[in-house]
């Protein structure tokens, strides 16, 4: 186990989210930037659709030959000089990073975003053995000055306002002088532009995420704006990449193609300000990079997926668009979700990664309106999956028992049309009477969670099977 | 216990139904690696000359970098002078051990230069970029002593002088260029792409300039397109 799920406690996440005005104010910004500027990057490309569908192609054909690239990767990352370690789960790799951490003799360690970082919770392990894990991403770093977890993939902090940065600033940065305006935003950014330098130069071990893992010629690939993974692996001795196994691709080519759609995806950017290829330690002629490049390549349950209907989660790469157009991602934020993953993503990532029993609530929290598969960058069918965890869980008696026993009800009557035509046309046409005076319901008996938030509508001119009759009549009439 | 590389991989083969010894899955792998073919490549670099040049210029302004052209080497000392001048930048400089710089006539200008990798203490490096591409303005910057990687990231403002021959269309026009001088299979310790100056929308999703990096990115392009 690595980080601990609050994800069975979905609902009760939720409702504190939507009560909560500050989170709500932040979640503003979500649907304001991401969903316009994705798709005016989108727009601005002819070749967008064709580089998702190149992309997607790229990702099932390396998943298909997965074993075979990441021994070409590891054979290639050895030849540069590097280390590859391979690690079966969460606790493995936290391992193999200590160990490195120890015989580097390391008390500061600076940490590009990774993902994968938070789903082994390293951070609070190294702390355990006495060292000073220092995220550096502005995003992360606020929220690690907060003890915690981020709340989107690509936006860490996106739940906080400026205001709450500023107070968060004047609590830990004692050492600076207390009259000092934080009011703008810029002052906030240089404030931890000049904290973080310290910490970069003093850093003995950098950790990093990766992106892309290259077969062809075991490069590691990371993309940030801000310039604080290449710092994270450019001043310290040791640089140490911590991926998982479908992080792999076969060429720079097939990088490249990937590179396209993730930060249109992402940002709306045509291309990151920073994308770094990491080829093993310095070299005899460098005059700068690490000594030592470790790699890290994290399991965690991702093989098991494969073969399945979930393999095609694995395409992922994170780039944050499904949660950034999700209704419900929208209205709650990342961390009701209670995990690592948030959003569509994450629904999908979670139960497979920690259990249907502890995430299977997430696939339940969707519209399925389908926004999400239609930007997804890998064209990942994240509500077919999330039916898929529906169907699971219910196979699993995992389902209340309470939506156990009105299925069942429902079933039986759905098995018998007409049984089910009689019943529904007495059951609107007795609401219909009932609510014929005010028009809608404030309360409804085994209703009570729709009407606490909201009236129910009294129905009105008949079932929908009636109207759909009447519809398809009218049709052929005029045809 | 048993090895984690073996049991990862082993656990993979499981799931995928395969052994690892299966000569078709190896041939096609082996073709991928060894022909790497290019999928889907955008038009937008694709012009040829001046053309792909104009493109490079208005991609990296539009990611917030800005450019100057000069006719051959020997004006760029003198360009990126009048840059720090207009910027109210000391009129001091960082760089590598470039050929190409070393070759410039940074005597004639007032600026006081120091070569090696950066230390965090300067405020102004130039780097000679490897090249660039017209698709998103991108400067393509490699490690190495010539160009230390520490001068893409810790000074204040970054100056990267590019040869126009050097603007290819697109990253796979990139890769080829870099398998002809290195090889099939190696990469320099680094390869930078760099896309405009630093940057981050952390807080409330505002953009801002200068995160970690550096704030300014300014681009000499020498030449005339190849």
């Amino acid at each position: 186990m690595s980080v601990h799920p609050t994800s069975p406690k979905f609902k009760d996440n939720a409702r504190r989210a939507l009560g909560d005005a500050q989170l709500q104010r932040a979640l503003g910004n979500v649907k304001k930037g991401f969903i316009e500027k994705r798709a005016a990057a989108a727009a601005a490309l002819p070749e967008f659709e064709d580089l998702r569908d190149s992309a997607r192609d790229i990702k099932d054909h390396t998943l298909e030959h997965l074993d075979l690239y990441l021994e070409r990767y590891e054979e290639k990352v050895k030849a540069s000089g590097g280390h590859v370690h391979f690690a079966r789960d969460a606790g493995e790799a936290r391992r193999i990073i200590l160990d490195i951490c120890k015989a580097q003799g390391a008390k500061t360690i600076a940490k590009g975003k990774s993902m994968i970082a938070e789903e082994i919770g390293i951070n609070a392990y190294l702390e355990a053995a006495g060292m000073v894990p220092v995220e550096t991403d502005l995003g992360e770093y606020i929220i690690q000055l907060r003890h915690e977890m981020p709340s989107h993939i690509i936006a860490p902090a996106v739940h906080l306002n400026a205001s709450q940065v500023e107070s968060d600033f004047r609590r830990v940065h004692t050492h600076l002088d207390t009259d000092r305006d934080l009011s703008e935003p810029v002052q906030l950014l240089t404030e931890a532009r000049a904290v973080l330098r310290e910490r970069f130069l003093a850093a003995d071990v950098g950790i990093t995420g990766a992106n892309f893992l290259v077969a062809e010629t075991g490069t590691s690939i990371i993309v940030t704006n801000e310039g604080n993974g290449d710092l994270s692996q450019i001043l310290p001795r040791t640089h140490i990449v911590l991926a998982s196994i479908e992080k792999v691709v076969p060429t720079l080519e097939d990088a490249s193609q990937l590179l396209r759609v993730l930060a249109r995806s992402a940002t709306g950017q045509d291309l990151s300000v920073y994308t770094t290829f990491s080829t093993g330690p310095r070299r005899p002629e460098d005059v700068d990079g690490p000594d030592e490049y470790h790699v890290v390549i994290l399991d965690n349950g991702r093989s098991a997926m494969l073969g399945t209907s979930f393999q095609e989660m694995l395409r992922c790469i994170r780039c944050g668009a499904c949660m950034n157009h999700c209704p419900v991602y929208h209205a709650v934020g990342g961390h009701a979700y209670g995990w690592v993953y948030p959003g569509p993503m994450g629904a999908v990532l979670t139960p497979a990664l920690i259990g249907v029993d502890k995430g299977g609530h997430l696939p339940n929290a969707s519209t399925f309106c389908g926004r999400c598969e239609s930007v997804c960058p890998v064209r990942i069918p994240l509500p077919k999956l999330m039916r898929h965890w529906r169907e699971r869980e219910f196979e699993h008696h995992l389902t209340p028992a309470t939506m156990r026993s009105g299925l069942k009800f429902w079933a039986f009557f759905a098995r018998r049309p007409s049984l089910y035509r009689l019943a529904t046309r007495l059951g609107m046409g007795a609401l219909a009477l009932a609510g014929r005076r005010s028009g809608r319901f404030a309360s409804l008996p085994f209703a009570g969670g729709w009407t606490k938030h909201r009236d129910f509508p009294a129905p009105q001119g008949g079932t929908f099977q009636q109207l759909w009759k009447r519809e398809r009549a009218g049709k052929r009439d005029r045809s | 216990m048993t090895d984690a590389r073996e049991d990862v991989l082993a656990g993979i083969r499981r799931s995928l139904g395969v052994r690892g010894d299966e000569r078709t899955r190896r041939t096609i792998v082996e073709d991928r690696l060894a022909t790497a073919p290019a999928g889907v490549v955008p038009q937008r670099g694709q012009g040829s000359g001046e053309e792909r040049v104009r493109v490079f210029v208005a991609q990296a302004e539009r990611a917030l970098a800005s450019v100057t052209r000069v006719a051959d080497h020997a004006g760029v000392p003198a360009a990126v002078a009048a840059y720090l001048r207009d910027a109210n930048l000391p009129a001091e400089l960082r760089m590598g051990e470039d050929p190409r710089l070393a070759g410039m006539p940074w005597g004639e200008t007032a600026l006081a230069t120091r070569t090696g990798a950066s230390d965090g203490s300067d405020l102004n490096a130039v780097s000679h970029a490897f090249g660039g591409v017209a698709e998103t303005g991108t400067l393509v910057l490699v490690s190495g002593a010539d160009n230390p990687s520490t001068l893409n990231f810790l000074p204040d403002n970054h100056i990267v002088v590019i040869d126009a021959a050097e603007i290819v269309g697109d990253y796979e026009a990139m890769w080829d260029v870099l398998r002809e001088r290195l090889g099939r299979g190696v990469m320099p310790r680094t390869v930078n792409y760099v896309t405009g100056p630093s940057r981050s929308g952390d807080i409330e999703q505002t953009i801002l300039l200068g995160a970690h990096g550096p704030r300014r990115l300014h681009i000499v392009v020498v030449g005339e397109a190849g």
